[in-house]
């Protein structure tokens, strides 16, 4: 066994992970909101990255682009959630699917309409140079990591100590209860699409440095953001956030010590990780079953 | 004579093409303890849902004076009454105090909604001892307590309740009717009682309904209706 190399692999695979906990904590959001995966997650966070990178382009400097992205984000999360899914929030869950779908190829071909389909540099806050194990880290991927794990504790102290994010677990949970303690169960719902779009956006800018920006870059991205909130339970940000350095990690020493499976096969990792933990243990690594009595 | 708080005329309800309610009077009187009775499906949930807007009506409906047929559920709440649901609405991951906090959240009293967690675990001192505890992990007798309590957070000027004894032993029902009439009486809140059990509901309530497929089929005090043997025979089965 070559220790060393596996020690790169695994630092390697933390900063990958990185990425997939971002988009992977954006996903769980959105499932305690609605119950449903959004399939057009990847496709929000990418068409706020390019927000970001059009208002850089008009010459902000990067951290106005980046918290107007976010709020630009959040209105438009909410305005489709208003707009999209309100009118048809009792509809079978076919019909969400179908409109999943519909605004996963609306965003994908109005953002290539509009920006084109050229691969954009996009810049980062942080810095390139390498910060651990000569380049197998580099600061950008420290900051990601970093920024991930701020908003990780940011929204556990918004669900467990505000009275709205209690409100907003409440809806989740128990809609009918929820409405007949007076709260608004629909804005909650709403709130929840807008946070999700706005962590996405978060995510997006933090990916697109990494990956470059085009308007297919999540499309691989968010099958391992759902493998990462699937392994860390989708009722769990910080398990999400977990499975997401995990799915990182596995992928990268898998295809790097099991022979013939290399590079061509690493997405089908993801796809073999969520089958496995479905069959194992389908509330994920960290996520809850519900304990009651009656 | 006391003044009515809620009072219902010709109150019809649907579920889709379904008619279930057909154009029902009621009224509940301000501090008054009033009984809906009747059989298994005879509307009396359908009536409860009706009037806290849960489901589409026709007719009218007054709150202390107000029109509130139509208006959405949470407004309805917001005027001060709370529904206590049938299966008691426990947000089972939630815990206890947080449970209690839900009940608060039209609320912007800080200190005085500690308070008012305070008075429940009061009237409810074992939902003291499990105030940390998952909600779901409560037995059927302590989960109705919480949502009763649940239902005190709101400051209710109504309550309405449906079939709170359901599912329960008799030691824990009689706690739970013992605990709602001192509520009536020292919070001064108002009760729509739905119930199976009517013997218990008739000890409870001042006035009661009896209806049968969504009509009414007799009103008047409880005591009339206790000491009426064709009714009770063929109504209430005791």
């Amino acid at each position: 066994m070559n220790w060393e190399l596996l020690l790169h692999q695994v630092l390697a695979g933390l900063a990958t992970g990185g990425i997939y906990a971002c988009i992977a904590l954006a996903v769980v959001m959105i499932y305690q909101a609605i119950d449903h995966l959004n399939f057009a997650q990847g496709e929000m966070a990418m068409f706020s990255t390019f927000i970001a990178w059009q208002l850089m382009n008009w010459g902000c400097p990067y951290w106005v682009a980046f918290v107007l992205t976010i709020a630009i984000s959040f209105v438009g999360g909410l305005a489709i959630e208003r707009i999209v899914f309100k009118p048809i929030h009792d509809a079978p869950i076919l019909s969400h699917i179908v409109v999943f779908i519909a605004l996963f190829s609306i965003l994908n071909s109005s953002a290539g309409w509009i920006w084109d389909y050229t691969i954009k540099d996009f810049p980062t806050p942080f810095g390139t140079r390498s910060l651990i194990g000569n380049g197998l880290i580099s600061a950008h991927d420290g900051g990601m990591i970093g920024v991930t794990l701020v908003l990780l504790a940011l929204l556990y102290l918004f669900f467990r100590h505000t009275r709205i994010g209690l409100a907003m677990r409440a809806a989740a949970a128990n809609p009918e209860s929820a409405r007949l303690a007076g709260i608004r169960v629909g804005w909650m719902v709403a709130l929840g699409w807008g946070m999700a779009a706005a962590i996405g956006a978060v995510a997006g800018m933090l990916i697109a440095p990494v990956v470059f920006l085009e308007p297919n870059m999540m499309i691989g991205i968010l099958l391992y953001g759902f493998a990462a909130a699937v392994v860390g339970g989708l009722t769990s940000p910080g398990g999400a956030v977990i499975g997401g350095f995990a799915v990182g990690v596995i992928e990268n020493v898998a295809g790097t010590f099991i022979p013939y499976f290399g590079r061509e096969l690493k997405l089908t990792i993801a796809l073999v990780l969520i089958v496995a933990v479905l069959l194992v243990k389908p509330s994920g690594l960290f996520g809850r079953s519900v304990v009651s009595r009656v | 004579m006391s003044a009515t708080l809620l009072e219902a005329k010709g109150l019809c309800a649907y579920y889709g093409a379904t008619q279930a309610l057909f154009g029902l009077d009621l009224a509940v009187e301000a501090g008054g303890i009033t009984t809906l009775l009747g059989a298994n499906g005879a509307g009396k949930t359908t009536a409860l849902r009706a009037l806290s807007g849960m489901v589409r009506v026709a007719g009218e409906i007054r709150f202390d004076g107000r029109p509130i047929a139509g208006r959405p559920v949470e407004q309805i709440v917001r005027l001060g009454i709370a529904h206590v649901p049938q299966g008691r609405g426990t947000f089972v991951r939630q815990t206890v105090e947080e449970n209690l906090q839900i009940g608060a959240m039209t609320r912007h009293d800080h200190t005085e909604i500690a308070t008012d967690i305070d008075r429940v675990y009061g009237y409810f001192p074992r939902l003291r001892e499990r105030r940390r505890q998952q909600a779901g992990t409560l037995s059927g007798g302590e989960q109705q307590m919480l949502a009763v309590g649940r239902a005190m957070m709101l400051r209710p000027r109504l309550m309405l309740l449906d079939e709170p004894s359901f599912g329960l032993a008799p030691l824990i029902v009689q706690e739970l009717f013992d605990i709602l009439r001192a509520l009536n009486r020292e919070a001064n809140v108002s009760i729509l009682l739905v119930e199976q059990n009517a013997s218990l509901a008739l000890d409870l309530a001042d006035h009661a309904y009896l209806i049968e497929t969504g009509r009414l089929v007799i009103k008047g005090p409880s005591r009339d209706i206790r000491d009426d043997e064709t009714v009770r025979r063929s109504y209430l089965g005791y």
